[in-house]
């Protein structure tokens, strides 16, 4: 009723994660539905609220939106992050699908067979040092501004924080060999409503514990 | 006097993109990533040229040139630009030609369709990799969520508004791509629109909409379902094993 976009996901970063960055980053309030069992679950699907039976989903101006990409774009486009045209749109588009990849990298770490773990984190590793990192670190160097895209601040640069910081909690020194990137990562994280999100108490999610990994996987099964 | 430009006699250049304007693919020569771009620009009415990668070789000195992004493909060279990822290169196009709904709420409908369909989709075009013993049960799994997630909601959609078209009573990406996908699942399960009557009539209605038709008959940039030749090609070029 409050009038609050509204996430129904689980109590945990996943999927929904980058919608509660763009969000903050936007100076969005918003309310959380944590989805905590199975049976809630299948409750959210036989009420037919969930498009493709799947979370996340997202309750904003009078639509029950999901697919993560579907969201993330219209909060965007409402929120002035998506550049000033088209083609502003379409370099945002390709920055954010190649951090999307990278995050779909380490989010599958998490998949790997135990024994596999330690080596799989090091080729993800390796891809954020070698293949994705120079070139943000190339676009800045190429205009000197502090942001991606069009001198003003966009969904393409609170998701390049947000993989900055997920990187970083396993490689601290991910950023030695870029300078930009380190002032890009100061410059961004003193950003008012994200300097916010940062702090603890914000609706920012913390890594997954091993120990809550059973009771996640019941719910998805 | 054509020979003096070609790429081969001045070794080091490489060759002009796109002197004719029209947008430029760089994939394989097969659907894989790219195929929904040719059915986008297809469906727009617009013509593009196609680079084929047809060695490991060739991936490596595009991306040596600096060519690829991320060092990948798909990657289509439109308006000035080299674009990359699939997702940004079907937002442009569909952006462009008009294909992205009127306003903000119809992008947001056309984006949640396009991206439920992609997921469906992307078990088809991973399905030719699946190992053999894999096979059988993976088709099955495809066959299960296009029946029971995704094809339904497509169903009640077009029953709900009773119109056409998915989105705004007007074609958009949304319908092209579930038109591609219908074909690509029905390619492995031939009856698969059996109990989804307003789909049957989609895809007709679809299929005679003058550009997609143009693009259904032979000789069009659309590429045939993979093949082991494909399977083996792609292993080969990027390297997988």
């Amino acid at each position: 009723m409050s009038g609050k976009p509204r996430l129904t996901y689980i109590n945990g970063r996943g999927r929904m994660e980058p919608v509660r960055w763009l969000l903050a980053a936007a100076g969005v309030e918003f309310e959380e539905n944590f989805v905590e069992t199975k049976e809630q679950l299948e409750k959210l699907i036989k009420d037919g609220d969930l498009l493709f039976q799947q979370v996340p989903m997202v309750e904003i101006d009078g639509m029950k939106m999901v697919q993560t990409r579907a969201i993330l774009n219209y909060i965007a486009g409402k929120y002035n992050l998506y550049g000033k045209d088209l083609k502003e749109r379409a370099l945002i588009d390709m920055y954010v699908e190649g951090l999307a990849d990278l995050n779909e990298l380490i989010s599958s770490n998490f998949f790997q067979p135990a024994d596999k773990k330690e080596e799989h984190l090091a080729t993800v590793m390796d891809k954020a040092a070698t293949r994705y990192f120079p070139v943000y670190e190339k676009v800045l160097k190429g205009h000197g501004q502090d942001f991606l895209v069009g001198n003003k601040l966009s969904r393409a640069d609170v998701q390049l924080l947000e993989i900055i910081l997920l990187v970083e909690e396993s490689k601290p020194d991910i950023l030695a060999k870029f300078p930009l990137l380190q002032s890009f990562k100061a410059k961004t994280s003193n950003i008012p409503n994200i300097k916010k999100f940062l702090q603890p108490g914000s609706q920012r999610k913390q890594p997954i514990q091993e120990k809550d990994i059973p009771r996640l996987m019941q719910i998805f099964h | 006097m054509r020979y003096l430009f070609s790429a081969s006699y001045f070794p080091g250049i490489q060759k002009l993109s796109s002197m004719s304007g029209k947008p430029r693919l760089t994939y394989i020569n097969g659907r894989g990533r790219m195929e929904p771009v040719r059915w986008l620009l297809a469906a727009a009415g617009v013509e593009f040229e196609e680079n084929f990668v047809e060695t490991k070789e060739q991936l490596e000195k595009l991306i040596k040139g600096g060519d690829l992004l991320f060092q990948q493909v798909p990657m289509v060279e439109i308006d000035g630009m080299k674009m990359v990822q699939t997702r940004a290169i079907l937002s442009y196009i569909a952006g462009k030609y008009n294909l992205y709904g009127k306003d903000l709420k119809e992008r947001a409908l056309i984006d949640m369709y396009v991206e439920g369909i992609t997921d469906l989709m992307q078990m088809v075009m991973m399905f030719p990799f699946t190992p053999a013993e894999a096979k059988a049960k993976n088709l099955a799994s495809i066959e299960e969520k296009a029946t029971k997630r995704y094809f339904p909601v497509f169903e009640k959609i077009l029953k709900q508004h009773g119109q056409d078209f998915l989105v705004g009573n007007r074609l958009s990406w949304a319908d092209v791509q579930l038109l591609e996908a219908i074909l690509a699942v029905e390619e492995k399960v031939p009856a698969v629109l059996s109990g989804f009557p307003q789909l049957q009539a989609f895809k007709t209605k679809m299929s005679n909409v003058p550009t997609i038709k143009k693009f259904l008959q032979p000789g069009s940039a659309r590429k045939p379902p993979p093949d082991e030749n494909y399977v083996a090609l792609v292993m080969s070029i990027f390297n997988l094993s």
